[in-house]
């Protein structure tokens, strides 16, 4: 179904400890190009500080990661962006004081060429590369199902909306890799369908890898092609959906000893 | 395609336009016309002049506070970057006319373009040289200053910037001997400041419409009015335009949350070192004016109340708005040189009978306090406040009704 090409992202031994805390430990884990990876456990898992490792935003206490075959580990997050990995919050962190657009606008930080002087005589230059700008984040809007709330306040968009804006604010960056922390969260039953067709329909067209934590089961089970599943920050299952579904650790794991039995 | 370029352009032309820049433009022009009109029309002088006191020297005090505050509200209004040591900047700025425009360094005889008595000794660059030198030194101070403190966040910047602004006065204050060198000329300052002006040539080709060399008798400050009236002018043209520009969408975005615009791509302490820098630069800016208009730099000059007092007219004026800080700034300056006691006398002599007089400008810092304090309880966000604050600020209720509103 899709070109697979390598993997885009590779840890190896990844580990981070808090303290004695070990939150992560020793995880080896790719995500194959062109695939929709997902993260499952329980509460505590790991899942985010896992994320968090991979994205910059936390160094890890041993072990390596490749994106694209660059070791990533320890570069702060506005690099590890720049290579082409973005991701959403799982905990809403758009800038709320700003409109759709603004927030979409700060995303392609990275793609705009601006400079103080430009801006602050805005040459011709500038004023297009402005205006083209602000028609992407336009397009990327209403792609993403923000018609019509270009200039809204992030804080006054709908939940369902406000999550939706961090995943376009997101694309923004142009990631190669897209990292989704429990997007559907708090989403009603259509809007996580709707969701799901979306996240789909990404990888349809741009051929985009996507890494989603994600607790609900139909959206994990419906569009993963292979499933990972965390326990106290160990690795306890690896595979395709139907069979991590099945594996006696996981249902150990979710739902404690004596299940199978 | 073409409704959606007619959607992109719409914002440059129109009534819109008109609309947002008539009232700016009408009092522009009427503080531009402001010499002319207390000059020649008596009822205006007894008013402005005689009544509120703000004569030539005034209105220059607060223009050049009003800069500083231009400039404090790119770090703290902009980027959210709370500087309580922006004395620092305007006390440099001050330094450098004093290093490349006075006879501080009587050893040297170097002059370039400048309108001085070529006799006198030191280094006298031409004045049109200097300021924007000033503006350079602090852009490059303020990276130098920012590379290790802008790691630090909120209150922990707060106290270190405060430190710097402490630091620098005291350098000056010491730097009559450094490795035997007399670099600030210490306590005793530097005095007998190079003025700017436009030479002979320049000024008998324009007919004397350019000044040779401006004065600083009380009834001659018009030069000085309109030069730092054109330097702020550019200071607000920045402000507007570094506001609505990429690195301006990054210091929001890094004011609203730090990690989402650093994983949005933005980077952190690039973003922060240029907000800080050019802050410092119109800081530079002012400071080589204001001590060449009042003649005389001392160490003592840059106290840690200058950076509170521009502070407190950012907040006041209105964060991150460029209208709202030019109004707190002229306000609050104003206050602070002549407002206050002009103000106290107008109400002791409301009062009949001398015995009750008081003398309202002792009360000053305290007053600024007070007005401090009653601003945070009626109107945190500011006289004008911008509209992101303005919703900053009305966090909560306002989006739940927006909410029940639409849904």
């Amino acid at each position: 179904m899709t070109a697979q090409n390598g993997n885009i992202l590779e840890a190896v031994q990844v580990r981070k400890e808090f303290g004695g805390l070990i939150a992560v430990n020793d995880i080896d884990f790719v995500i194959p190009r062109g695939s929709i990876v997902s993260l499952i456990g329980p509460n505590g898992a790991g899942k985010t500080t896992f994320f968090n490792t991979i994205t910059g935003v936390y160094k890890p206490t041993a072990g390596a990661v490749f994106f694209e075959d660059k070791e990533i580990a320890g570069l702060p997050p506005h690099q590890v962006t720049g290579l082409g990995m973005a991701r959403t919050f799982q905990n809403i962190r758009l800038f709320h004081n700003m409109t759709a657009l603004e927030n979409v606008l700060v995303a392609m930080h990275g793609h705009i060429k601006g400079g103080i002087v430009r801006s602050i005589f805005r040459t011709p230059g500038l004023k297009r590369e402005e205006a083209e700008a602000q028609e992407r984040g336009r397009e990327l809007l209403e792609f993403s199902g923000l018609r019509r709330k270009d200039d809204e306040y992030a804080k006054n968009l709908s939940y369902g909306d406000q999550r939706r804006l961090e995943v376009a604010r997101a694309l923004a960056t142009e990631p190669k890799l897209l990292l989704l922390d429990e997007p559907t969260a708090g989403m009603n039953p259509d809007e996580t369908a709707t969701f799901t067709a979306f996240v789909a329909k990404l990888r349809e067209d741009q051929n985009m890898t996507v890494l989603l934590i994600e607790h609900d089961m139909k959206v994990v089970m419906g569009i993963s092609d292979r499933v990972t599943v965390l326990d106290y920050g160990e690795k306890i299952a690896e595979g395709a959906p139907l069979e991590v579904q099945h594996d006696a650790r996981v249902i150990e794991a979710y739902l404690g000893t004596g299940a199978t039995g | 395609m073409s409704t959606r370029a007619a959607r992109i352009r719409t914002p440059g032309l129109g009534s819109e336009t008109t609309r947002k820049w008539a009232l700016p433009a009408v009092v522009i022009a009427l503080i531009v016309a402001y010499p002319l009109l207390i000059e020649n029309v008596s009822f205006l002088d007894s008013l402005f002049v005689g009544r509120l006191g703000i004569d030539m020297d005034t209105a220059f005090q607060m223009a050049t506070y009003t800069m500083l505050a231009l400039g404090l509200n790119i770090v703290v209004g902009y980027a959210g970057l709370l500087d309580l040591g922006y004395v620092a900047f305007f006390a440099l700025g001050a330094y450098t006319l004093g290093w490349f425009g006075s006879s501080l360094f009587a050893g040297q005889n170097i002059h370039f373009l400048d309108v001085g008595n070529k006799a006198i000794p030191g280094i006298h660059l031409s004045f049109w040289v200097v300021v924007p030198l000033a503006g350079l030194i602090c852009a490059i101070a303020g990276i130098i200053i920012g590379w290790p403190t802008l790691r630090l966040r909120g209150d922990y910047l707060a106290i270190v910037t405060l430190g710097f602004g402490e630091i620098i006065p005291d350098v000056f204050r010491n730097g009559d001997s450094i490795g035997g060198h007399n670099l600030t000329n210490g306590v005793r300052g530097v005095t007998q400041l190079d003025r700017p002006g436009f030479g002979e040539s320049l000024n008998s080709a324009t007919g004397g419409f350019l000044p040779d060399r401006y004065s600083s008798l009380p009834d001659e400050l018009k030069p000085w009015y309109y030069t730092i009236l054109i330097m702020c002018l550019i200071t607000i043209f920045v402000n507007l335009r570094l506001r609505d520009s990429k690195m301006g969408r990054a210091w929001i975005a890094v004011r609203e949350d730090e990690i989402a615009a650093s994983a949005m791509g933005v980077p952190l302490m690039r973003t922060k070192l240029w907000a800080y820098a050019i802050g410092g630069v119109f800081g530079g800016l002012a400071g080589s004016i204001y001590g060449s208009f009042i003649n005389g730099i001392f160490p003592t000059s840059f106290s840690f109340q200058i950076s509170v007092i521009v502070l407190v007219m950012v907040i006041v004026g209105g964060m991150g708005n460029v209208w709202g800080v030019i109004v707190g700034a002229s306000l609050i300056s104003w206050l602070n040189f002549t407002g206050l006691g002009k103000l106290g006398s107008l109400l002791n002599d409301a009062i009949p009978g001398t015995t009750h007089d008081v003398e309202i400008t002792k009360y000053k810092y305290g007053l600024f306090g007070f007005l401090l304090i009653m601003m945070m309880v009626f109107r945190p966000e500011g006289l004008i406040p911008s509209a992101r604050r303005k919703a900053e600020f009305k966090e909560g209720d306002e989006a739940y009704l927006y909410d029940v509103s639409t849904e």
